[in-house]
């Protein structure tokens, strides 16, 4: 009897503890993200105490290291920098991409696939850091120049946009290819009933039931491409500027972050907190997309599960 | 205080998240070393001399750990203001501090202090080696560099020189080389053209401008050492006509404007500590190697004996 009581507590206790720990556990990523919208908001108010909100959207001079009437806060050269070099990264990750899974999904035999799928999620561990080099010391002046022929910069976007696209291309084909995947047998089995041909099956039956799943993937690779720093940082040069000519460098957001920290700017100064207001509206960016692209995968769940 | 002080916040944000782990096992036993000296130094001013003595203090605490020494970046204005307020112990400065403005306020709070050189400083202007321009005058350097400028080749400003359309690099705006050079060429701190590009890390700009065909830019002389045979050092004549760099021609002064001596002043109720005083002796007993490390132009033997006797003169009071 007195066993059976203390046996009781004893297990509750550990149940507690337990439960508490997961808690912890589960609320340490919670913490993390509130303290960091707060940092970001703290500096991002004061410096819209300095700089009026339509200076920072609209303005298309972003020189706020320099001083004096050199000092500019307008966002749309390091925004537009930001999409250019991300939408040189989907031209050659989504054709790349979506065939990939499709060659994957529909036509590799299992042999192949258990090979192929395993390597191309590797591609995806390498360290951004690699690709940054990868494209400074061997793509711009190797491929780029020597097969290409092209007068390209040393930093410049096409190198930073093409190998930006190799990193998201293991995202964006591994994503879809869970999609096409997942669309139910009878579907296949049904058209391939009718007579029609595999590259059919392929295009016009999964491709279209695995659409939302697929363009979830597309999503999650631009939202990954639009964060990426390294690869820009390393090759795709540090000048925020307007304009669409992929042999010069341009700067991206996450990349100003980056290379402004590593200078000795004051804390408190505005300089300073230009970094926290690029963070919040890179924030901004990647949350959008990323809910978007949650919506996408939900809805596509509801229809097959 | 500077944003690097940001990234250990940031890592204690993160561990608190982790583990509340305990134990900090700092109090381990460091006396018995080389020196018996201790207490701390506080060293604040010119980011261009900051390098020198963060390395003179990493020597020197190979021989005396206890001793504490912090460098502050503040810049050399910046510096003399805490200097002069009497919160730092040595004042890091790129040029002679100022007899109208920052004297006064030394004298007023009774601040006294010696200036000794440690280093010399000088920036290179190199171009990629297909640019082989041997010379460029100031006025020449500033139709390219300057606020608003459209120089697009050097054919621009020279048309005796190549028309190869110019990729330029500089370092970021926080660096001391910046300052010096903007104020140097373009007349004012801090002017410039804005479409260059900008890195703090010089390895990056050789990297550029080794590999664009119309490649220039400038840096500290030092890096220009390291990837002699990659770049085209460019002369610069300033009226006088033309001098390359070099360790000599930084040294005396002939290399015109691009070279500076740099210097610390220690204040003299700080050499009055034990501490200080052994460490401005490391200095300047050391500067050669301290120098190398940081990557910079080093005293000549003349301007050793200077320093020696300057710092004397401080220590007697």
């Amino acid at each position: 009897m007195t066993s059976l009581a203390y046996s009781r507590t004893r297990r509750s206790v550990g149940e507690q503890a337990v439960r508490y720990g997961l808690f912890a556990a589960a609320a340490v990523s919670i913490v993390t993200t509130t303290l960091i919208i707060l940092s970001l908001l703290r500096e991002t108010i004061a410096f819209f105490g300095d700089v009026p909100l339509g200076d920072f959207l609209f303005g298309t001079k972003w020189t706020p290291l320099l001083g004096g009437d050199q000092q500019s806060f307008g966002v749309i050269p390091l925004l537009t920098g930001t999409l250019y070099l991300t939408a040189i990264g989907l031209v050659v990750a989504i054709p790349l991409g979506l065939l990939a899974a499709i060659y994957l999904s529909e036509y590799a035999p299992q042999r192949v696939r258990r090979v192929v799928k395993p390597v191309l999620e590797l591609l995806a561990g390498v360290p951004t850091i690699v690709f940054g080099y990868f494209a400074l010391v061997f793509f711009t002046p190797e491929v780029l120049r020597g097969v290409f022929g092209l007068e390209v910069n040393q930093f410049n976007a096409l190198s930073a946009g093409i190998i930006l696209g190799l990193l998201v291309l293991p995202t964006i084909a591994s994503v879809a290819e869970d999609a096409l995947s997942a669309v139910p047998a009878s579907l296949r089995e049904g058209a391939f009933g009718l007579g029609a041909s595999k590259l059919q099956v392929s295009l016009r039956v999964v491709f279209p039931a695995a659409l939302s799943g697929v363009v979830a993937a597309l999503i999650l690779g631009a939202s990954r491409a639009v964060g990426e720093t390294v690869i820009i940082l390393v090759a795709g040069g540090q000048v925020a500027r307007l304009g669409t000519d992929p042999t010069v460098g341009y700067q991206s957001m996450a990349a100003f972050i980056a290379a402004t920290s590593r200078g000795d700017i004051p804390t408190g100064s505005i300089k300073f907190e230009t970094i926290f207001v690029v963070g919040m509206a890179l924030f901004v960016m990647t949350l959008a997309l990323n809910a978007v692209s949650i919506r996408l995968v939900n809805r596509y769940r509801q229809v097959y599960e | 205080m500077k944003i690097k002080t940001l990234m250990p916040a940031l890592a204690l944000v993160l561990a608190l998240g982790v583990a509340a782990c305990g134990g900090d096992d700092e109090s381990s036993a460091s006396g018995g070393g080389g020196g018996d000296l201790s207490g701390k130094i506080a060293i604040d001013g010119s980011s261009t001399v900051a390098p020198f003595a963060q390395a003179a203090a990493e020597l020197f605490n190979e021989e005396n750990p206890d001793v504490q020494i912090t460098v502050g970046t503040s810049g050399t204005g910046g510096g003399f203001e805490k200097f002069c307020a009497g919160e730092t112990d040595i004042s890091d400065a790129s040029r002679p501090i100022k007899d109208d403005e920052e004297v006064p306020v030394c004298e007023k709070n009774s601040v006294a202090y010696g200036e000794v050189q440690v280093a010399n400083d000088g920036i290179a202007v190199v171009t990629n080696k297909a640019l082989a321009v041997d010379c460029l005058t100031t006025d020449e350097l500033k139709q390219i560099w300057n606020k608003g400028s459209k120089v697009k080749s050097l054919a621009d400003v020279n048309p005796d020189l190549p028309d190869t359309q110019l990729s330029l690099y500089g370092p970021g705006t926080d660096s001391g080389t910046f300052d010096f050079f903007t104020d140097e060429i373009n007349g004012e701190e801090g002017v410039t053209r804005e479409d260059y590009e900008p890195s703090e890390d010089d390895n990056q700009l050789v990297t550029g401008v080794e590999g664009d065909d119309g490649g220039l830019g400038y840096f500290g002389f030092s890096y220009y050492e390291g990837a002699q045979d990659q770049l085209n050092l460019v002369g610069i004549d300033s009226g006088d006509g033309c001098v390359k760099p070099s360790n000599e021609t930084i040294q005396d002064g002939t290399y015109k404007p691009l070279a500076r001596p740099l210097f610390m002043y220690p204040s003299k109720k700080a050499i009055a500590r034990p501490e200080v005083k052994a460490f401005m002796e490391f200095v300047v007993a050391n500067q050669a190697d301290i120098a190398k490390a940081a990557k910079i132009v080093p005293l000549t033997e003349e301007q050793v004996g200077e320093a020696e006797s300057e710092l004397q003169t401080a220590e007697q009071g």
